[in-house]
């Protein structure tokens, strides 16, 4: 097995299967009794277990924060035994709190004054304070709520985007490992991978009936939630601006067969629908039909973007840039169906085979 | 996601977080409800010994005292004997402390978890057998009498709270943190120096107070092994029928009992580390 350094992995199975156990191994933690870890190049049991952990960011479930030390004492712990001088700690945890979300004035603060993200926040800032290569994390958001878990998730996402570690991430839901990993370890009893893949090969092609229960029911919709909006193609939609007149509007309409016309500020956000009786009736555009909510920005998932269709009134959803709010296009029912079909080309390139079988069959 | 909701997102976050704000004290109770308390708290006892020591003195200097009370009843004396006292305490005390907690460290290793319950069972009898029997058992054993027999009897008395307090507090200590450390690169001696013990303190102080006001209370049969302390103002009570000296050592020894106890407890609140 192969992990390629800036990945994220993560290591998924039931529990008991050894998911753990095969993480704690790569800083021997656990010992391995057979079989070779390398780290570039090195095989990780040649080297001193805790210069080697020094250099191997550390996150548990438990997260496990000294109690009796303050934040900024906790942040410490590694660049301290790595010798760093105080003003270079002090700098960097200036650094890590501000880069997880931590007000700087919890420095001084013990772990049991904070709430449970904010202790998982500071968690993972004491596992990157020596700014490590590897970072192994174990079940790291497991033991907060859901809410704070997705935002927890969703942050360390953008913030992997700028750290770039190779990371070993354990869990058991199969969930966060979709939304976290890069490639997805399957694990079956005895830690023996039953399938390692991008979680877009895993949910549409799944190795064995094993993976295929583990994934469990909807994973064609799981598979939506790793596609972007940005990444399909959009639908034709006659747009025009609040200051159009009516007839430029209506002739747009016409020409494009559609119902609707989709409104633009002049700034090029989207603001309103209407059809062609609102046009006809004459009403200034600003108030004209209905408001525009049904927005998603360009990196919105599939999912969401399907989501947002469903509650929305007409169907569709309006796909705007994520930094200036300006219109890139519409999504409809029909354009998303088109990308789910893209997504599944082994079930058409089964299909006939099957079929040719058939007619070899005697009659 | 739509846009609204994601920025939506940042105000919904400080609502659970908002009441961790502000910094812990006591839970409960205004800043100086609690600080009229704990000044209550750490005043009520010394008032109390200070009264008890005055009652003494004002009902011993009100009687005539017969040349044998004088003898004992003098503050020279006193003094010379509560400081013989404080002696074999303090000596046995340090001793004491130093080899259980040596001795709860090295049990709590790896290595030593098998043996374990013996020296705990072991240091189990130390205590349980009579602490006179103990005393005098020593002296008569060895033939010796004096200052080192009484601090070695007082040591076997005061080991197994400590020893234990120790063991447990260490143990205690919840293994996700010691396993954050391991997992940071902490040798095992890190480990113990700066999480296992300073963990453990709160119950090892516990232990070491218990063991405190045993040996305090302990040392006054010191006088039996002739060793001197407050003992000898009680015997002397005892044996020559004056009650008066009697109940004046025996009042005498659980005031400073009692004191001893009440700076442990201070010193037990001050050593504590923060954050617990």
């Amino acid at each position: 097995m192969d992990i390629y350094e800036g990945e994220i992995v993560v290591y998924v199975g039931p529990s008991g299967c050894g998911k753990t156990t095969t993480m704690k191994m790569i800083n021997r933690i656990i010992e391995p009794s057979s079989g070779r870890i390398y780290i570039s190049n090195e095989d990780v049991t040649d080297s001193n277990p805790d210069e080697l952990r020094r250099h191997i960011g550390y996150v548990i479930q438990q997260i496990g924060l000294f109690p009796h030390m303050t934040i900024a004492d906790n942040i410490a712990t590694v660049p301290k035994m790595l010798g760093w001088d105080k003003q270079r700690i002090s700098k960097r945890t200036d650094e890590l709190l501000e880069t997880v979300g931590i007000p700087n004035s919890y420095r001084s603060r013990y772990p049991k004054e904070l709430s449970g993200g904010q202790r998982q926040r500071i968690g993972v800032a004491r596992a990157m304070a020596a700014d490590p290569p590897i970072m192994l994390m174990d079940e790291p958001f497991g033991a907060v709520d859901p809410i704070t878990r997705e935002r927890l998730q969703d942050e360390f996402l953008r913030l992997q985007q700028e750290i770039q570690k190779t990371i070993v991430f354990v869990t058991h839901d199969i969930d966060e490992a979709i939304k976290m990993g890069d490639r997805i370890a399957i694990l079956r009893e005895q830690s023996v991978i039953a399938q390692y893949d991008t979680p877009e090969t895993i949910l549409t092609d799944p190795a064995d009936q094993y993976v295929e229960d583990f994934i469990g029911s909807g994973a064609s919709l799981k598979r939506l939630s790793l596609s972007k909006v940005e990444d399909i193609k959009t639908a034709e939609w006659p747009v025009a601006h609040l200051d159009d007149s009516h007839d430029d509007v209506r002739g747009k309409l016409e020409q494009s067969g559609r119902e609707y016309v989709l409104l633009l500020d002049e700034r090029d956000k989207p603001k309103r629908w209407v059809n062609r009786e609102d046009i006809e009736q004459g009403i200034p555009l600003k108030e004209a039909g209905w408001p525009a909510v049904a927005i998603v920005e360009r990196h919105s998932s599939l999912y969401d973007t399907l989501d947002t269709m469903i509650t929305s009134y007409r169907g569709s959803a309006i796909v705007v840039d994520e930094n200036d709010g300006k219109y890139r296009g519409v999504v409809d029912f029909e354009t998303v169906l088109a990308a789910i079909g893209e997504m599944r080309p082994q079930e058409d390139t089964i299909a006939p085979d099957f079929i040719a079988e058939r007619e070899d069959l005697p009659s | 996601m739509s846009v609204q909701e994601t920025q939506e997102a940042p105000r919904r976050e400080e609502t659970p977080e908002s009441p961790q704000q502000q910094p812990g004290g006591k839970p409960g109770g205004s800043p100086g409800r609690s600080l009229g308390w704990t000044l209550a708290r750490y005043l009520v006892m010394p008032v109390f010994l200070i009264l008890v020591c005055l009652a003494l003195y004002l009902a011993i200097s009100n009687r005539q005292l017969d040349s044998i009370e004088q003898r004992s009843l003098n503050a020279p004396y006193i003094i010379h004997t509560v400081i013989r006292h404080l002696e074999i305490s303090a000596v046995a005390t340090v001793l004491v402390v130093l080899i259980s907690v040596t001795a709860g460290i090295i049990l709590t290793r790896p290595g030593m978890r098998r043996v374990a319950p013996y020296i705990v069972g072991i240091a189990s009898t130390g205590q349980a057998l009579p602490s006179i029997g103990v005393i005098v058992l020593i002296a008569v054993l060895t033939g010796q009498f004096g200052f080192k027999i009484a601090v070695v009897s007082l040591i076997i008395y005061a080991f197994l709270p400590i020893l234990r307090n120790t063991m447990v507090g260490i143990q205690q200590v919840d293994q996700s943190i010691i396993e954050a450390g391991r997992g940071m690169g902490m040798t095992n001696t890190a480990v113990l120096f700066k999480i296992e013990l300073p963990l453990a303190i709160p119950i090892m102080l516990a232990g070491i107070r218990t063991a405190l006001i045993i040996v305090v209370g302990t040392a006054a049969l010191a006088t039996f092994i002739n060793a001197g302390g407050m003992g000898d103002i009680i015997n002397t009570g005892i044996k020559l029928s004056r009650d008066t000296i009697l109940l004046t050592g025996s009042i005498l020894t659980a005031v400073l009992a009692l004191s001893v106890d009440y700076i442990a407890g201070i010193a037990e609140d001050v050593l504590k580390p923060r954050g617990l």
